[in-house]
């Protein structure tokens, strides 16, 4: 009997599982595995070890040396055999390329001494070297190819925050005129969290309107909420630009109005982007309030304010805490998505308000550094999912509800 | 009884402006009744219950409470406690918590509204939960919290709408006693509103028959039952069997109603002109089964069409009068009946049981 109960339930459970396996497979190929890609890469060193094994293994020992010194002739050696090979095995511009990301010279220096590498040294390699380009003599190049030569790095992390290691392998936060992502995590948090809070203010009403509306009008109005869905977020951006320019419908309406004598800056600078993020976001946060709130019976604040409540004192003690599951649901679901805002601030912006994803966008299409786009990704990655969790654990999982 | 504690003077309702949901009701309550509005659902006892509380303004009459008009006073400060279908506990509250409620809205300080609360739910036999979440209590437990929370702060009126509504029909039997107990131990005023008419008569002073906005009677239970003023009344409380017939003349007290079996001797209400038409109502517990043929106004014979067993009592589907639904309530005292379908009799039934009310329309 119980062979034929677990039989039975099995098809059950097969033809469940045979629902959701799209969504699973789709999750995992497009959603998992590329996460996981992501934060491999972000700590992937480059080619190196494959491409100048010996000159690797080599500068393990002397980077553990203190102070730093030249290596010695082994290492020059190894080093002077090896470029060679790679020259030939026309792998060296991969490895150019990497080195190029440690100091913008180091292209040409190795392309440069390769081309011009002699079959014998004359005396001795590393002199032989020094000879061909100073920058040999310095113990940066050799710092640098140390650096590069584990298959692990922690390096486009340290960069992704402002940091670097200096010629002694020290954390150093790098020079302040260069250092722009740090800045550009703190720019994309704060935005993120002004449009939420913006969201937040005009949703909140609108959402407690439509739950408390007759069904009919609310769905009128909810349509409206959605219709922004039905527009391409490019076209949507693209409108706002034309609405906020100088000499846009809103400028001219208000000076027309007269409340204002100069027109206003509201594109290419923060307000811009803060406007058109909130409209495109807005529905985000309308949808689970509204949907939480329509879940609360009216009976509940009737029976508030028979109970001696005042309308607000009613609403704060009795609707406001039942409607936070929504509240909670809508602000981390707008948070999240804002994060990673690409398009919208990069039309409507200037320059001070590119976020975290223009910057990846550009790392990765103009000066492919993957490296470094991965690990920018995956400082942003931790930071939401840090909120998140800290989140939950103020509210509660159970305190929130998409829908 | 003898103080009017709450009015409605000529109050109106309509939310179209064009069907009056309430038509110049008048109704007086005094200070310390149980007064029920019993009627169907859209009969507009529920919309007089939510003027009372403040939610809906009457679109013209007035209403007062103690002497004063409430028009203008928002529901918050009527000092009125409602108790609502499905309860409304707060579900994000425990359930002292939610009895503390309106002490902690009027600034009772936390340690006695606590107190308070907690006495309040003893009164209602749930101390012991009070701890607990709404959501972990049953159904009659919720209802007793949502009384406590209502009583609570003293409210000189409690209104109640369908309060039972939700729960089995063994538990509404029990919370109709301990509601009523409640009333004479406070000496509150109730208005209770239902549509179940059991309810309405073993709880309350007075009933107030709602039909399409109108009261259609207001008396005690006893009176409601045994002297319905029409044909809607007799309807709606209790089972009756229905005659139509023209009154031909009064007798006395009595008169005599022609129907299409011949003549019945009936009490006359309303309208006592003859040629009025009338409906005829006999109670079905009332119709007595005849053997000697004596000590009964009016006699009739009668055919057994189906004999139903309900343990207490038979239930007889007679033909009779030309109708062929005319019900007999048999109680199942002797053990000696024995009734079967096709079966010829005669039944009985007196003057006073045989009520010649107002034929509808």
């Amino acid at each position: 009997m119980r062979a034929s109960l677990r039989r039975a339930e099995r098809a059950r459970t097969l033809r469940g599982l045979g629902l959701a396996l799209p969504l699973i497979l789709f999750t995992f190929v497009f959603f998992l595995l590329p996460i996981a890609g992501m934060l491999v890469k972000s700590v992937q060193n480059g080619p190196m070890p494959d491409i100048l094994p010996q000159t690797s293994a080599l500068l393990q020992p002397w980077r553990a040396t203190e102070p730093r010194t030249l290596p010695d002739e082994a290492v020059f050696a190894a080093f002077a055999e090896e470029l060679r090979t790679a020259a030939r095995n026309r792998t060296l511009p991969e490895l150019a390329s990497r080195l190029n990301f440690e100091n913008a010279g180091y292209r040409s220096l190795l392309m440069a001494t390769a081309r011009r590498l002699p079959e014998t040294p004359a005396g001795s390699w590393r002199d032989t070297l020094v000879g061909l380009n100073p920058q040999w003599g310095e113990v940066a190049i050799w710092a640098a190819l140390g650096r590069a030569s584990p298959r692990l790095t922690e390096g486009y992390l340290l960069a992704a925050l402002d940091h670097r290691r200096d010629d002694n392998d020290n954390v150093q936060p790098i020079d302040p005129s260069r250092a722009v992502y740090v800045a550009a995590l703190t720019r994309t948090l704060e935005i993120s969290a002004i449009v939420t809070f913006l969201c937040l203010v005009l949703a909140y009403p609108l959402a407690y309107r439509l739950a408390t509306l007759p069904e009919s009008t609310a769905n009128l109005l909810m349509i409206l909420v959605l219709l922004p869905f039905w527009t391409s977020l490019l076209v949507r951006t693209a409108s706002w630009l034309v609405i906020l320019q100088r000499e846009g419908p809103l400028n001219e309406a208000l000076q027309w109005l007269g409340v204002i004598g100069q027109p206003l800056d509201l594109v290419f600078n923060r307000p811009g982007v803060l406007i058109a993020m909130t409209h495109v976001l807005l529905p985000f946060m309308v949808l689970p309030i509204y949907s939480v709130m329509k879940g609360i019976p009216p009976n509940y604040m009737r029976a508030a304010t028979s109970l001696g409540a005042p309308f607000f004192t009613a609403f704060r003690r009795v609707y406001l805490p039942l409607s936070l599951p929504g509240v909670t649901a809508g602000c981390l679901l707008v948070f999240i998505l804002s994060i990673g805002y690409y398009i919208t601030p990069l039309l409507i912006g200037g320059p001070n308000d590119q976020m975290v994803s223009a910057l990846i966008a550009f790392l990765t299409l103009q000066t492919l550094n993957w490296g470094l786009a991965a690990a920018l990704g995956a400082v942003l990655l931790v930071i939401t999912v840090a909120l998140y969790l800290v989140y939950t654990r103020v509210v509660g999982t159970d305190g929130m509800k998409l829908g | 009884m003898n103080d009017a504690f709450v009015t409605f003077e000529k109050v109106r309702k309509t939310y179209d402006g064009r069907t009056l949901v309430v038509s110049d009701l008048d109704l007086v309550i005094a200070r310390g009744e149980f007064l029920t509005m019993l009627g169907p659902s859209g009969s507009g006892k529920t919309t007089c219950l939510m003027m009372l509380a403040g939610f809906e303004r009457p679109t013209a009459g007035r209403i007062t409470l103690g002497g004063r008009p409430i028009d203008g006073v928002p529901p918050h400060k009527r000092d009125i406690g409602v108790v609502f279908q499905n309860y409304a506990l707060f579900p994000h509250m425990t359930v002292v918590e939610n009895v503390a409620f309106p002490l902690s809205v009027r600034k009772l300080s936390a340690a006695a509204a606590d107190r308070k609360a907690r006495a309040a739910l003893g009164m209602v036999h749930l101390q012991h939960l009070a701890d607990r979440r709404p959501s972990q209590l049953s159904g009659g437990q919720q209802q007793r919290v949502a009384l406590a929370r209502a009583l609570v702060f003293e409210p000189v009126l409690i209104l109640m709408d369908e309060p039972l509504g939700a729960l089995d029909k063994q538990l509404r039997e029990a919370m109709q006693y301990e509601i009523k107990h409640l009333h004479e131990r406070l000496g509150v005023t109730i208005v209770y509103v239902t549509h179940d008419q059991s309810e309405a008569l073993t709880m309350s002073d007075r009933v107030a028959v709602f039909n399409e906005g109108r009261i259609q009677q207001l008396s005690t239970p006893k009176e409601l039952y045994e002297r319905p003023q029409n044909a809607f009344v007799a309807g709606f409380i209790g089972e009756n069997n229905r005659v139509d017939g023209t009154l031909k003349r009064l007798a006395g007290g009595d008169c005599e109603v022609e129907t299409a079996a011949g003549p019945l001797r009936c009490e006359a209400i309303g309208d006592r002109s003859p040629g009025a038409r009338k409906l005829i109502s006999i109670r079905p517990e009332r119709v007595r089964i005849v053997a000697d043929g004596a000590a009964y106004a009016n006699v009739m014979p009668a055919r057994v069409e189906e004999v139903i067993y309900h343990g207490d009592h038979l239930r007889l589907r007679l033909s009779t009068m030309k109708v062929d639904d005319f019900i007999a309530k048999v109680p199942n005292a002797e053990s000696g009946h024995s009734f079967a379908a096709g079966q010829e009799l005669r039944i009985g039934f007196n003057t006073a049981d045989c009520l010649a009310l107002d034929a509808p329309g």
